[in-house]
């Protein structure tokens, strides 16, 4: 009953399920702090589909290319970070909507 | 023995994923996204994918988090307005439709790999997810894809600087 | 009710199923309570050695009331602490608040648990490791937890609600990034000679010359970032009292208050249990007859009395210069040294 090892796909609905949630995170929250933590929860559930294959299959390349996404990750956040500070320095307000306009 | 470790934490993971697009102050959603990457890390492992469990915890949790909770202090952000959370208006036919786009999509994904007969994971070596494995093959196969990661960090560190520094005119 | 009982009777069969196959698992608990134990038992003596060594340094007694040499303050003050009240102010974020103490303390103790402090040894037919754990990346594992340790600061300035404590969370953590670069990279350039990610395999690594002597520059270098990511003075920026009353801890009291700074304490042993892990040769005694133990824990006392010595010394450092002298001194110095050691190994 509590033997036996978990189906490769049930880590891919799991992947699946957390990459939706960041989907909706960012089509609906408004602050922009919290879009980008969604943008956050997609790369995550990205890293553990990659990372299951390679455990399902014996390989590296996984592995190798779930570095990169943290890599890549990284810089976004931290490029995106500074853009927020400096948007905010323009307009003190992290509501993504305000930000409609093309000069302030 | 990884059935009972896997269903609670990925049961954990959701939880908390939904809890940061849930909440309605961004520390309490920065609090739920570094307990998703924990649960992560412990998924990762679970997979024996120990090296990059570590680099789970030391680069998401140690530092890009921080980075955010940063920002979050630097902006003062505690309580954000109520209207926060709701929906953007214009946008939620949007949402709602590519929500259901991308989990059909996913559905179909789900369900071919379910067709494949991957029940049970591959035989693996000792040294499968060592820091020593993983090295290796990033220092030969993926040598130019590292260089360029790291040229990308470099950029990014610049841009970041540039970004966030004053105007001094 | 059947399939109750059923499942019931299939659950215990697992659990005494496991627990007999799991023979290294029930030995590794007991490893760990004692380990849990051990660290924190270490506080209260701590907190009496650098109150007695704080006393001698600026030409004071220190506290000598109490038991034999003042040994019994350390425990007057818990049960004073545990007695007094716990206030929350109604603008906190009640739950937040809460948490952040026990994060400090179990980030601490956790760091601990793949310290080696001793050679292996046989006792019952069992041979018995002194670590808790030796994971193959021991020391990524240490900076990966002690990284974690931030939140506990960072949570609870932002939960206080204060604005003395909301600077000194920001403070902790731009301080405690900007040294944790430093400290990974010059504990970088001992993996690079030992090849190997294993404090064990470290340890070995120094049986004849201890590393102090070959990375001098790197030891200096890792001891300050470590200083500095222990929060202790001269960069006890966070808590800096002249200017933000307590910083993150200040509105906590009573045993709350208190965890923080066992926290801190355990953040010391660890950090210097890494030191002499990584630079001093660990249990390795060089020609002196003593158990390695003895010599291990010999090491670490050292260090921690260089701690205090150090916070009875030097002023505390203004913030902008701790910035500047972490990105601008320390991480080309970190750099360079790296640079030369790989050099060196290749050639």
């Amino acid at each position: 009953m509590f033997e036996g090892t978990v189906p490769l796909a049930h880590y891919l609905t799991l992947s699946a399920v957390l990459f939706v949630i960041g989907i909706v995170g960012v089509l609906v929250r408004r602050n922009v702090i919290v879009v980008f933590m969604s943008i956050e929860i997609m790369l995550n559930a990205v890293n553990i589909s990659l990372i299951a294959f390679d455990h399902y299959l014996n390989l590296s390349n996984g592995q190798i290319f779930s570095f990169m996404v943290m890599c890549v990750a990284a810089a976004e956040v931290s490029v995106g970070l500074a853009i927020i500070i400096a948007l905010h320095r323009n307009k003190p307000t992290v509501n993504l909507d305000e930000f409609n306009l093309l000069k302030w | 023995m990884e059935l009972l470790i896997f269903y609670p934490i990925a049961g954990l993971c959701v939880a908390l994923a939904l809890g940061v697009i849930l909440n309605t102050s961004p520390v309490g959603s920065a609090m739920c996204l570094i307990g998703m990457m924990l649960g992560l890390a412990g998924i990762f492992v679970l997979q024996q994918a120990h090296f990059i469990a570590v680099l789970q915890v030391i680069i998401y949790a140690g530092a890009i988090m921080v980075l955010f909770m940063f920002v979050i202090m630097l902006l003062n952000l505690k309580q954000a307005a109520s209207a926060d959370w709701v929906s953007r208006d214009k946008n939620l036919y949007i949402t709602i439709l590519t929500s259901a786009l991308a989990i059909g999509i996913l559905y179909k994904i789900v369900d071919v790999t379910f067709m494949a007969d991957l029940d049970s994971p591959a035989e693996l070596p000792d040294t499968f997810g060592t820091v020593a494995t993983v090295g290796e093959s990033l220092f030969t196969d993926f040598v130019l894809p590292f260089e360029v990661a790291s040229l990308l960090l470099l950029a990014a560190m610049i841009g970041a600087v540039v970004l966030a520094k004053p105007k001094l005119d | 009710m059947d399939w109750i009982t059923e499942f019931l009777d299939e659950l215990w069969d697992f659990i005494v199923q496991s627990l007999a196959d799991n023979i290294p698992l029930i030995v590794g608990s007991v490893k760990a309570v004692v380990i849990a134990v051990a660290v924190m038992s270490v506080v209260p003596f701590l907190v009496w050695l650098e109150r007695r060594l704080m006393g001698r340094f600026q030409v004071r007694l220190g506290p000598n009331r109490v038991g034999p040499f003042g040994f019994g303050q350390p425990m007057a003050d818990t049960i004073k602490l545990l007695f007094k009240e716990s206030i929350i102010q109604t603008s906190a974020d009640k739950f937040l608040f809460h948490l952040a103490p026990a994060v400090v303390v179990f980030t601490a103790i956790v760091a601990f648990a793949v310290i080696p402090f001793g050679a292996p040894f046989e006792i019952f037919g069992q041979n018995i490791e002194l670590w808790g754990a030796n994971i193959n990346s021991g020391i990524l594992f240490v900076f990966a937890i002690s990284g974690m340790g931030i939140y506990g600061m960072v949570i609870a300035g932002l939960s206080s609600n204060n604005k003395y404590s909301l600077m000194g969370g920001l403070r902790s953590s731009a301080q405690m990034i900007s040294y944790e670069l430093t400290l990974g990279l010059s504990a970088l350039s001992i993996i690079l000679l030992t090849g190997s990610l294993s404090l064990v395999d470290m340890v070995k690594a120094q049986e004849t010359v201890p590393f102090i002597l070959i990375q001098p520059l790197a030891f200096l270098l890792f001891f300050i970032a470590g200083v500095a990511e222990t929060n202790r003075a001269p960069f006890d920026l966070p808590e800096a009292e002249q200017e933000l009353v307590a910083g993150f801890h200040t509105e906590y009291t009573g045993m709350k208050f208190a965890m923080f700074f066992m926290g801190e304490y355990i953040n010391m042993v660890t950090m210097s249990a890494l030191v002499t892990l990584l630079f001093l040769g660990g249990w390795n005694s060089y020609g002196i007859p003593v158990w390695p133990i003895v010599s291990f824990a010999a090491k670490v006392v050292f260090l921690l009395c260089v701690f205090i010595w150090l916070r009875s010394t030097f002023p505390r450092i203004r913030y902008d210069r701790l910035m500047t002298f972490g990105w601008k001194v320390l991480l080309p110095l970190c750099l360079l040294n790296l640079l030369i050691t790989g050099t060196i190994k290749v050639m």
